[in-house]
């Protein structure tokens, strides 16, 4: 396949992005953002409301204008290489009474491989089903979105992203309000995805869950306040560094971590 | 007989082409929640009307066409640069740009015919409400091209508008250029808007845009068949109001008529549509209201019986209206109710549940305490989840939750009498919701 092809021409990481900064009405939301994410690991973005979470990954995809900065995807500009990136955005970021079945949003995963005109075939159907399957929403294939929960709608998401057959994944809060059985299934999906060579991307806001889900994180704070594998960069100096004073939250999730290394 | 007329059929197959397409490019405005900019639109096309008609001085087609466009394009452009560049939301600035080039058009309009000799013949007020009467073949023909164009378009770039309306960031992602597939849809909604002026006019184009496609989506979740409904009711509403108002006794414009008769195509929606029409909603809240209160019944039976099973004492209305908050009257109703259908009987001064009765109120008891196991339980997800009507909790829970809260019900001893286990009394229950889980 193409995308396996792209990806063995070298050492290059799924993603390095350099300078990166976004500014609204001249107020930067990033800031000379630089980060590396290694190969086949689930990288965690963790920060406060406001950080620049979601912003980090719409402006890597380029969906906010860059003020400055370079995204490179396998070491080539992400344009270049758009066919190996999946994107699972927030739930509330579109319409669930559009007049759509859930097997619908996972054909639009295989819309950017068919290009013009061309319409999804058997193979694209069934490809999609087979998505579906995987995070255990076939029965549901054909129920109008808004018929179904939270969970499922994220579901659908997700499965609408493993349709792209991507190589690198960016999911905004796939975790945000879901129910603990969506929550299995998406974890599990997770280290499916990394056991298959795959690296993912996750906006995450629960810093409970942080060590038990993520190899890597990134703790972003307008800059990235560090970087690397979850047991060493989650340290409450730096979690001091990126949620400031907040210090009861801060209490919970170290003495949380403390516990799960334990 | 003047509705055979060579000159009504004319009226007839614009008026009616003119709806089918206004029909199917309108649904996607109204999924893409931009009804309004719909009626900026016409507006702002009247102004170019009136310039084109300064410019070329005459009444030349292609000319006015021209000219409508162009003005149609910078009014929809004003309102794109007023949201973006400034803190006006949408909706102000879709009423800003749509009254302030209407009055333009008013004034360009009243310029013409006051300094031009031929300005009178213009007839640039008829723009403003439409006249079918007055449509020539050039008219429909450009009715015809816009129409063979729009619709192929839409067949044809039917999965890239889907991507459009629904999610254009993810389509931005896979690298569709969607500020292209935009522009290629406001400019089909604009020529649109442009040929359907001389029939229907400034005022009234908006409404055979947005009215199709809104009534369409009330009998529907798939957007192709929403799409084919409201080309139907586009051109139902476009034919009807042409025959109409031919045959109506007073000089009735077709504009207006059209427009009733898609209204009338909306409300029979609204009101009849199977799942979301309005009856349909009362229907089944009514129906809610009586299954809701028959379970009411059952469990209130049930648990009033609970502690003396298997051998309860007959229960009195009074009984179940201490215990609800329900009148004498309407106990008395429910019980009638739930005897017809053989769940209870009279015994000795009161009620008791028969047998079929008893399983069926140890049903509803089971699952009505699965839900409030899985309300206190999942708190923050349980309010999008919960079911009140879904005695079968398997149905919208997934199996192993459904498995887990079981566990829960059987810990806490609350599952019914008559399933299986043993009875313990509902206050666990309470205690549990007391509790700090």
């Amino acid at each position: 396949m193409k995308a396996t092809a792209d990806k063995a021409t070298g050492a290059e990481p799924p993603l390095r992005v350099r300078d990166l900064t976004v500014a609204y009405h001249r107020k930067p939301v990033l800031w000379d953002v630089e980060l590396t994410a290694p190969e086949g690991k689930l990288i965690g973005i963790i920060g406060p409301n406001g950080a620049g979470k979601s912003t980090l990954i719409k402006a890597v995809l380029g969906l906010v204008p860059r003020a400055s900065g370079e995204v490179l995807v396998y070491g080539k500009p992400y344009e270049a290489n758009r066919r190996l990136v999946g994107y699972v955005p927030q739930r509330g970021s579109v319409d669930w009474d559009f007049p759509v079945d859930a097997l619908d949003v996972v054909l639009m995963g295989r819309y950017g491989r068919l290009g013009w005109i061309r319409r999804p075939g058997r193979a694209d159907r069934q490809a999609a089903m087979n998505c579906l399957e995987k995070v255990g929403m076939a029965a549901y294939a054909h129920r109008q979105i808004s018929q179904l929960s939270g969970g499922q709608q994220q579901r659908v998401f997700l499965a609408r992203a493993l349709a792209q057959e991507a190589q690198l994944y960016f999911m905004d809060e796939p975790f945000a309000g879901v129910d603990a059985a969506t929550e299995k299934a998406i974890v599990a999906l997770l280290h499916e995805l990394k056991a298959s060579g795959r690296t993912c991307l996750i906006v995450h806001h629960d810093l409970q869950t942080v060590s038990e889900y993520f190899d890597h994180a990134i703790l972003l704070n307008m800059r990235v306040v560090a970087q690397g594998p979850t047991a060493e960069v989650v340290t409450r100096d730096n979690l001091h560094k990126t949620y400031g004073g907040r210090l009861t939250l801060l209490e919970e999730a170290a003495t949380e971590m403390a516990r799960a290394r334990r | 007989m003047n509705w055979l007329a060579y000159n009504t059929l004319i009226v007839l197959a614009g008026t009616s082409l003119l709806g089918i397409v206004a029909g199917v490019l309108g649904s996607y405005m109204v999924l893409r929640r931009r009804a309004l900019l719909g009626d900026a639109l016409s507006h702002a096309a009247y102004p170019g009307l009136g310039l084109a008609f300064l410019i070329t001085g005459q009444r030349h087609f292609g000319g006015l066409l021209t000219g409508a466009f162009a003005t149609a394009l910078i009014g929809s452009w004003t309102v794109g640069a007023i949201r973006r560049h400034t803190r006006v939301k949408e909706d102000a600035a879709i009423g800003i740009v749509l009254s302030v080039f209407f009055g333009l058009g008013v004034v360009v309009s009243r310029i013409v015919q006051n300094t031009t000799t031929t300005g009178s013949k213009a007839g640039l007020d008829s723009f403003i409400f439409g006249k079918s009467s007055g449509m020539v073949a050039a008219d429909v023909r450009a009715i015809l091209l816009v129409g063979v164009v729009v619709l192929a378009a839409t067949l044809l770039l039917a999965k890239e508008f889907r991507l459009l309306a629904f999610d254009p960031d993810f389509g931005r992602v896979q690298g569709w250029p969607i500020l292209l597939l935009d522009i290629i849809m406001m400019s089909l909604v604009c020529v649109t808007t442009i040929v359907g002026l001389p029939a229907v006019g400034v005022v009234l184009m908006a409404a055979l845009l947005i009215i199709p496609g809104a009534a369409a989506r009330f009998w529907t979740d798939r957007l192709g068949r929403m799409l084919w409904l409201a080309g139907l009711f586009g051109g139902v509403a476009g034919a009807c109001g042409t025959l109409a108002s031919a045959w109506a006794p007073s000089n009735v414009g077709a504009g207006p008529v059209i427009i009733l008769t898609a209204a009338g195509c909306f409300l029979f929606s609204m009101l009849a549509a199977p799942r979301r029409g309005a009856v349909a909603r009362v229907l089944r809240h009514v129906a809610l209201a009586r299954r809701v209160a028959m379970q009411n019944l059952l469990r209130t039976l049930y648990e009033l019986s609970e502690p003396a099973w298997p051998d309860p004492a007959p229960l009195r209305p009074g009984d179940l209206t201490a215990a609800r908050s329900w009148s004498a009257a309407q106990a008395r109703r429910l019980l009638r109710r739930a005897a017809a259908r053989g769940w209870v009987e009279p015994s000795g001064d009161g009620w008791r549940l028969t047998g079929a009765g008893w399983q069926r109120a140890a049903e509803v008891t089971r699952a009505h305490r699965l839900w409030e196991i899985f309300l206190i339980e999942e708190a923050q997800v349980a309010p999008t989840l919960v079911d009140r009507d879904a005695e079968q909790v398997e149905h919208v829970l997934e199996p192993a939750t459904v498995r887990h809260l079981e566990q829960r019900l059987a810990e806490l001893g609350l599952v019914p009498q008559g399933l299986g286990a043993a009875p313990r009394r509902h206050a666990a229950l309470e205690e549990l919701e007391e509790a700090p889980s």
